[in-house]
């Protein structure tokens, strides 16, 4: 017991670090699949008649966005928030059963997603389309996830709490009163429920849900990530721990204002929908705190760039944060939003975030993780960490040009009036306009998605020649008890 | 007190409080605990790839 009681829980970390490349690898060949079926829309009915109806576009698209979201980004920040409070906290992490139950919990969400979703049971809410049983289920995977987390935190050995662990902890409460509020409903049977909120109030709440799911799902989360592993990588602290106090805050006063940007033009009040823009605007300063935070980080030690790809992805992922976080709050601008909003830029704006930050993020943090993790020196092979990083930079670069391209055109061309004031353009018009972009887009996340099974070889090479067995769990600072 | 005065307490208050903590971040006193939480990363040599080195300052 005494043994155990020595050394950090790398079991768990292990489990969700290996889940996370497999999701990813599921996640993004179902976006690919629906990318394609744009392209090809008759592709299943022809090949698969029987099964067509289950893997359309309108049954697989929320099981991509889940499955890439909640499946592979969450195991990506379960591996890395246990990994990096157990290591800043100098304790093994709080209760390993539970800490093993929010492990086969949420692989068991995963799966009842993965067979509700193409069945067509849905709640209907957007990036919260399971239905009220699932939603029980990850309210205790949740809480276990905060009791232990929050757990390992109490009983930390040293005075400070990181703030990689602010981050990590801002997004497990966050993400649980969002998941509370937006899931509120009523049971109407076993598999259907309705939205407790109706008419603009339930859109508002929805919308609330959905921004605040990529401000603290997808940004706190993964900042806590860049703010561990960007120092550890580069070998020096952080630049400014001040500017990481401050930008946290700001990022905590600000998010939860920004959601009615995407209610712009509705039935949301006038009102409303200026705060959120004007939130959203405001949001690009602690947004570039922390991108400027991290890529500083990397000052005096920029020679490092040229041949460490854990850095290649991190400092990239942080560019690409940059780049959607201005993005983001131009499209919220209300005359900028009239003509972006319901066309492909926000589809190429989400990607540029998604693959660019959330997942190039962590695909290099998994890259520092990986060889630690299975006692060895390093991954089997950098060499292919480098074509993995090439590939998957290539594929977002296809992936958001080509959406943003066709976007515009979209907005433009159902925009166009003529003289009488009728509508230059049909909407199919703007679908045809759009198949070569959309066949790039389908390029470029093919492109993404090989650079995952590239990984996913390189992962289970290194655990192959690793020692998984007998796990490489590093002595907890004796000194410290 | 009008419940709209209230709001407009509130978001006051917020904002007060937000200059507070930058007030906090920046000053001298905050600075000799942030090196040290800063550092918290580096405490124990896990670094076993060659060629890295944690270089806590």
């Amino acid at each position: 017991m005494s043994e155990t009681q020595t050394t950090y829980n790398y079991k768990v970390v292990r489990q969700f670090a290996v889940m996370t490349v497999i999701w990813g690898i599921v996640g993004m060949l179902v976006g690919v699949i629906i990318a394609a079926e744009l392209v090809w829309p008759e592709m299943f009915s022809a090949i698969l008649p029987e099964l067509a109806p289950y893997l359309s576009y309108g049954r697989l698209r929320p099981l991509h966005t889940n499955a890439v979201i909640f499946a592979f980004g969450g195991c990506a920040l379960f591996a890395t928030s246990y990994y990096c409070v157990q290591r800043t906290s100098h304790a093994r992490i709080f209760c390993d059963k539970l800490a093993a139950f929010t492990f086969w919990g949420w692989q068991l969400v995963i799966l009842l997603a993965a067979i509700s979703l193409p069945l067509g049971i849905t709640a209907g809410k957007e990036y919260a389309e399971l239905e009220w049983p699932i939603d029980i289920l990850i309210t205790l995977v949740w809480v276990a996830y905060a009791v232990v987390f929050f757990g390992t935190i109490a009983k930390r050995t040293v005075s400070h709490i990181y703030v990689a662990n602010w981050f990590f902890g801002s997004m497990i409460l966050a993400v649980a009163l969002l998941h509370l509020v937006n899931s509120a409903a009523i049971p109407v049977t076993f598999l259907k429920s309705y939205s407790a909120y109706a008419g603009v109030q339930d859109a508002m709440v929805q919308w609330w849900y959905g921004h605040n799911a990529v401000g603290f799902f997808l940004t706190a989360g993964f900042l806590g990530m860049m703010y561990y592993f960007v120092p550890k990588q580069a070998g020096r602290p952080v630049y400014s721990y001040r500017l990481s106090v401050v930008h946290f805050w700001a990022l905590i006063f600000t998010y939860m204002w920004a959601g009615p940007h995407h209610l712009h033009y509705t039935a949301l009040p006038d009102w409303t929908q200026s705060i959120g823009m004007i939130f959203s605007l405001i949001l690009l300063a602690p947004s570039w705190g922390g991108m400027i935070n991290g890529i500083m980080t990397l000052s005096g030690a920029w020679h490092k760039l040229r041949d460490d790809p854990v850095l290649k992805f991190l400092i990239t992922s942080l560019s690409f944060y940059g780049m959607s976080t201005f993005e983001g709050p131009m499209m919220s601008v209300k005359t900028v939003n009239a003509l972006s909003h319901y066309t492909d830029w926000t589809v190429g704006h989400v990607h540029s975030g998604a693959l660019g930050w959330v997942a190039m993020v962590s695909i290099g943090s998994l890259y520092y993780l990986l060889p630690r993790l299975f006692g060895r020196q390093e991954m089997y092979s950098v060499k292919l960490m480098t074509v993995h990083f090439w590939i998957a930079t290539i594929g977002v670069v296809l992936y958001i040009a080509s959406t943003w391209i066709s976007g515009v055109m979209q907005g433009l061309m159902w925009r166009a009036v003529n003289a009488d004031g009728t509508l230059t353009y049909s909407f199919v018009e703007s679908v045809k306009g759009s198949y070569p972009f959309w066949t790039i887009r389908f390029i470029g996340g093919v492109l993404f998605l090989s650079g995952m099974f590239i990984m996913a070889y390189n992962m289970f090479k290194t655990i192959a020649a690793g020692k998984s067995e007998d796990a490489p769990v590093l002595a907890a600072a004796a000194h410290h008890a | 007190m009008d419940i709209n005065d209230f709001r407009s307490l509130i978001t006051v208050l917020g904002l007060l409080c937000f200059l507070g903590i930058v007030g906090w971040a920046y000053s001298r006193g905050s600075k000799k605990g942030f090196d040290e939480a800063a550092n918290l990363p580096f405490a124990e040599d896990d670094d076993s790839v060659p060629g890295q080195s944690s270089r806590p300052r």
